[in-house]
């Protein structure tokens, strides 16, 4: 039975995607329209009850959160494509910290930028400028923290590409386009050349051009 | 080899990692991190955890952060002592990163403000974002229906047995408990009552209480 993630368009889908397509797993895709508010309607809440995306449904399987759906794709298919998860636990427990650095530092100030600088307009509310400038200010402290960790190791757990490298993809794709803030980026040349190197796999490519929201 | 814990005991994610050590008959050894004196933003910290947090480990030469990281990997390595806190097969393992995943990105989200604005601010003399609190309030208040209906059919957040989904939660449902003045929140939903009620009566987080000294 073909696997089935839903909302593909959208940047936390695209975790679960990225995931899917370096692995080799066939999949299906699901639409779900945010703008209309699709994901509050009773038939979605009844697949993930907190009207979130991504969900991942496997048979009679179904899991949402878009980390947990990476590591459960990288566990049941790790005899297939690249490890994603490191080859010892304690790979495994520096691929989970970095991980965790994503959605606990990383992610919140640049879904801040993302609602109030793509998002906004789009949505038509408006752009809180106080909090675009402070969420700046703390995704660069951030970055000075990877900067000095990418200058040590290729990825971010090691000298390995893992879940914790490619669950920043969707978000910084935003960052270095349409928020218009790459310098975060390119400034910082050990984060700049680990950008490149991630953002040019294949698999990414592949999800990132397929997969574009027509924003 | 005894767990170096860099902490602080009335930190929420310190308090993580030293209740799975509890429930896992891991041996640990706390080492006092004054966030007080903002010890943690020093150098000498910085170089255990370089975004100025806690907690830390040291357990000989592995250094790890990120206590949910350190939940994951002690409950990994330790699988077979204590109780088993990550679910037995491959699918139920994932659906206890689900709920793991939900206290991260719905309730810690959501939560952390609150704490912030109610708990840490006072005591750093800063000004309270009243507005800001009551309007995560009301965001909690849907979260808290989404746990009280999944709570209804499982007895605790992952199934029948207590995981890491329950425990990473258990910190910061004190706060909600206790300083936040939300406690109405959980007593007043049948089953995230139970639950609560069920969990916090565990032995290890008595310890752990007990050890906080609030």
């Amino acid at each position: 039975m073909v696997l089935t993630i839903y909302a593909p368009l959208f940047a936390s889908s695209k975790r679960g995607v990225v995931t899917l397509v370096e692995k080799g797993v066939p999949f299906e895709t699901v639409h779900v329209d945010l703008m209309k508010g699709e994901q509050r309607q009773p038939e979605y809440l009844a697949i993930q009850p907190f009207g979130k995306i991504p969900v991942l449904v496997d048979g009679d399987y179904k899991i949402f959160e878009s980390r947990a759906i990476m590591r459960y794709i990288a566990e049941k298919y790790r005899s297939q494509g690249p490890d994603l998860l490191g080859k010892t636990i304690e790979e495994r427990g520096q691929v989970e910290q970095w991980l965790d650095v994503e959605a606990t530092s990383y992610h919140p100030p640049l879904l801040a930028l993302t609602l109030n600088v793509v998002f906004a307009p789009l949505m038509g509310f408006p752009a809180d400028e106080k909090v675009i400038k402070e969420s700046e200010e703390k995704l660069a402290e951030v970055l000075d923290v990877y900067e000095a960790q990418l200058s040590k190791n290729e990825y971010l757990a090691g000298d390995f590409v893992s879940l914790a490298d490619l669950a920043h993809l969707p978000f910084t794709e935003y960052l270095v386009g349409p928020i218009g803030k790459a310098h975060l980026i390119k400034d910082r040349k050990h984060v700049s050349a680990w950008w490149d190197k991630i953002s040019s796999r294949p698999a990414w490519k592949e999800v990132s051009e397929k997969y574009a929201l027509p924003v | 080899m005894v767990v170096k814990v860099y902490g602080f005991l009335q930190a929420a994610c310190p308090q993580r990692v030293l209740l799975c050590f509890l429930e896992k008959d891991i041996e640990f050894e706390l080492i006092h991190v004054d966030l007080n004196t903002l010890e943690h933003k020093k150098p000498e910290h910085l170089l255990r955890q370089p975004f100025g947090q806690v907690p830390a480990i040291e357990d000989g030469d592995l250094k790890l952060y990120e206590s949910r990281a350190i939940l994951r990997y002690y409950s990994t390595k330790y699988a077979d002592q204590g109780t088993d806190l990550l679910g037995k097969t491959l699918e139920q393992r994932a659906i206890v990163d689900q709920w793991m995943e939900t206290e991260t990105n719905y309730f810690n989200a959501v939560g952390l403000p609150i704490v912030i604005n109610l708990v840490v601010k006072p005591r750093l003399g800063e000004p309270c974002d009243f507005a800001l609190v009551e309007e995560q309030k009301a965001k909690m208040e849907k979260i808290f229906d989404v746990y009280e209906n999944r709570l209804a059919t499982n007895r605790y957040l992952a199934g029948d047995e207590f995981t890491l989904a329950d425990l990473t939660h258990m910190p910061g449902l004190r706060y909600t408990m206790n300083e936040t003045g939300s406690s109405s929140m959980v007593t007043s939903r049948p089953n995230l009552n139970r639950w609560w009620n069920e969990i916090s009566a565990r032995p290890s987080w008595k310890k752990l209480m007990e050890m906080a000294a609030y």
